[in-house]
């Protein structure tokens, strides 16, 4: 996974409350592998284009100033609905690192952190105010710092944010999480003996196939 | 309950209040496919295939004859059925009378039990909390983590109790009670708890009701959604192929008659609801917290003070094509779907059966039970004829159009009376306008051609 310290860039305002996971990227583009080439235009996909594939001048992501934007600022509950890891997919393939907003959906931004996209919680105030300045100066840019927590905005504000030491250290470093666990093996194999002691009715009867 | 079953899980503790959490249940689906692949190319193994259990139902077709429409989706099944093979999980595939929806089979094999833990690679997970287990979904990289480990590094959620009493009018059942919790408390009302169902209203549920419920958490943003476990769990699961039996079943009755909370637990937040107060409910916008009695006409934006909710308003009547003031009840719909992971088990196909009986389907309506015995089981009571006989089509098992992903879509601008979970944009087919409703008003639906209020047809 790419690590994440910090990224300047400029960002992108989307306004919308609940914004969900079928808007970010439609279901019939999950069967899709992550490495076609195309994988990026599925991103807002049925928002971003029309039904002949040309651009929609109105939706954002398609306005020159934005066109670069790394960094989404949301609205309440960006992210929510159906559990679809692509959502995340679809945003890091056209070069998003950071979302952030008042609330995201609790899947999504797990997700997130699996992806070297760092999801950031700032009060809905400030939230708003950021995008108001990203509505006012298009193309202006933010600074998402990991380490020090905070979000730079483009007046210079400072919004210190809050993020979990084993998340914040995860995305840091890069770290692949399966094998931090697979650290872990003796307590598992412990734990497992104790379960299987305790909760033994928890195991399954082998069924017949 | 919450805080037992979590106690009872924590294989390690991480820092800034993470744990390594034990996954007693992992459920998977074709659409979950890919993360076998990545864990065989880094040659890791399923740690646990006796705790994995498959099933085919997101792309499969609902369709007499061939079970997938390309070679796409026919791959991802038939990788499904290799990996689970490989691995030596078991798979309720293509032809198995037990394949159904991931989160019909959990419960109708026994798999879904009291005081455990479950995951699966899909939002609606939160379905088996209705037997008092700790049920979340979770994402593709998660479902590599469990198979690999059998465990997920998870924070605490907070904790949420919503309480609802007294009796329900006639007409009115479980999809209108989560309607209107999550009409209460928003679309984003749970992020980040774990929601106890309480009150009689709950405790008088049958279980095919309480998952309904349950099935919806993730629609008011709740990571996991339970009702306590009470004697209605205990038969429901009794005797079920893979439930415990015997010794085991004894031990496990003891200990799930202690799982619910204590008098005195304290959630961090509570809300309350009245059964009384609740209608026949259907949804008008683009987002499962749009919902309002089928006796009310559409809101007007103009009338809201929030700018940001006035716009967002604003744009899902136009995509809904709906007018400010309509009432509910003159909409018109163009087709309607009975399914689902929310309302497509048998209490769900009588309540609709009911409807239909003696009457005529206007526009087209298919039924697509949960699961292979559902249909069965359905088919026996004869309720397979009072469908056809009404008009309405008779399919097979799978998600269908809830999502679309198989191709079963409504086209752009068709009007949906669906029961299933989500009016998101294009979530039933580009285009299509979704209207979330329990299975009696969408038959009702279906006889009269608009939206209608199930009592006018006398239940």
């Amino acid at each position: 996974m790419e690590p994440f310290t910090r990224v300047t860039a400029v960002a992108v305002p989307i306004d919308l409350p609940n914004i969900d996971t079928d808007r970010v990227i439609p279901a019939r583009f999950l069967r899709k592998d992550r490495s076609v080439p195309e994988y990026s235009s599925f991103l807002f996909h049925d928002v971003r284009f029309t039904a002949d594939g040309a651009e929609r001048p109105d939706f954002i992501l398609n306005q020159a100033p934005y066109r670069g934007a790394r960094i989404v600022v949301a609205a309440e509950n960006f992210g929510c609905g159906s559990s679809r890891e692509a959502a995340v997919w679809a945003l890091a393939a056209n070069g998003f690192r950071s979302v952030i907003a008042p609330s995201l959906g609790d899947i999504f931004h797990q997700n997130c952190f699996k992806n070297g996209v760092l999801p950031v919680i700032l009060p809905a105030e400030a939230a708003a105010g950021l995008r108001r300045q990203l509505h006012d100066r298009p193309g202006a840019t933010l600074t998402v710092d990991l380490e020090t927590q905070a979000v730079t905005a483009p007046d210079g504000a400072q919004h210190r944010f809050e993020v979990d030491a084993f998340r914040k250290e995860m995305l840091l470093t890069g770290r692949d999480e399966i094998g931090l666990t697979l650290g872990f093996e003796t307590k598992i194999v412990e734990f497992e003996a104790r379960h299987a002691r305790e909760m033994a009715w928890a195991v399954p009867p082998r069924a017949s196939t | 309950m919450f805080e037992k079953i979590w106690a009872r899980h924590v294989v390690a503790e991480g820092p800034g209040g993470h744990v390594l959490l034990y996954i007693d249940r992992h459920l998977l689906h074709e659409g979950t496919t890919a993360a076998f692949g990545r864990l065989a190319r880094r040659g890791r193994r399923v740690r646990r295939p006796d705790l994995s259990f498959a099933t085919a139902d997101h792309y499969l077709l609902t369709s007499p004859g061939p079970p997938t429409s390309d070679a796409e989706t026919r791959g991802m099944v038939e990788a499904l059925g290799r990996h689970t093979a490989d691995q030596r999980i078991l798979y309720f595939g293509v032809g198995d009378p037990r394949r159904g929806i991931v989160h019909i089979i959990g419960p109708e094999q026994g798999l879904t039990v009291p005081g455990i833990t479950l995951v699966c690679g899909d939002s609606h997970t939160a379905t088996h909390g209705a037997f008092g287990a700790l049920a979340f979904g979770i994402g593709s990289s998660e479902v590599e983590h469990v198979l690999a480990t059998q465990t997920l590094w998870q924070k605490k959620p907070l904790t949420m109790r919503i309480s609802v009493d007294g009796r329900l009018g006639p007409g009115v059942n479980a999809k209108d009670v989560i309607l209107a919790i999550i009409a209460k408390i928003g679309a984003g009302g749970a992020v980040r708890h774990a929601i106890e169902y309480a009150g009689s209203t709950i405790r008088g549920m049958s279980m095919d009701e309480r998952m309904t419920v349950c099935n919806m958490s993730i629609e008011a943003g709740a990571r996991a959604g339970m009702i306590a476990p009470d004697e209605t769990t205990f038969a429901y699961i009794e005797g079920r192929p893979l439930a415990p039996s015997g010794q085991a079943w004894q031990t496990a009755l003891a200990e799930w008659k202690a799982l619910p909370s204590d008098p005195g637990a304290v959630f961090d937040r509570e809300a309350q609801l009245a059964a009384s107060e609740i209608a026949p409910t259907v949804t008008w916008g683009t987002s499962p917290q749009d919902a309002l009695p089928i006796s009310a006409r559409v809101p007007d934006p103009a009338a809201v003070a929030d700018p940001g909710r006035r716009e967002s308003m604003a744009r899902a009547l136009a995509y809904m094509g709906l007018e400010p003031g309509t009432p509910l009840s003159d909409v018109t719909v163009n087709r309607v779907f009975i399914g689902s992971c929310t309302n497509s088990r048998l209490d769900d196909l009588r309540a609709a059966a009911r409807i239909a009986k003696g009457r005529r389907a206007v526009v087209p309506a298919w039924i697509v039970p949960g699961s292979g015995l559902i249909k069965r089981a359905a088919e026996a009571e004869g309720l397979d004829r009072v469908f056809m006989d009404a008009g309405f089509e008779w399919r097979e098992a799978g998600c269908s159009m809830c999502v679309g992903m198989n191709g079963e879509t409504a086209a752009a601008g068709e009007r949906v009376a669906s029961t299933s979970n989500r009016n998101f944009e294009g979530r039933q087919g580009k285009g299509a306008r979704t209207h979330l409703m329990s299975p009696a008003m969408a038959a009702a639906a279906a006889v009269t051609g608009k939206l209608t209020d199930v009592r006018t047809l006398g239940t």
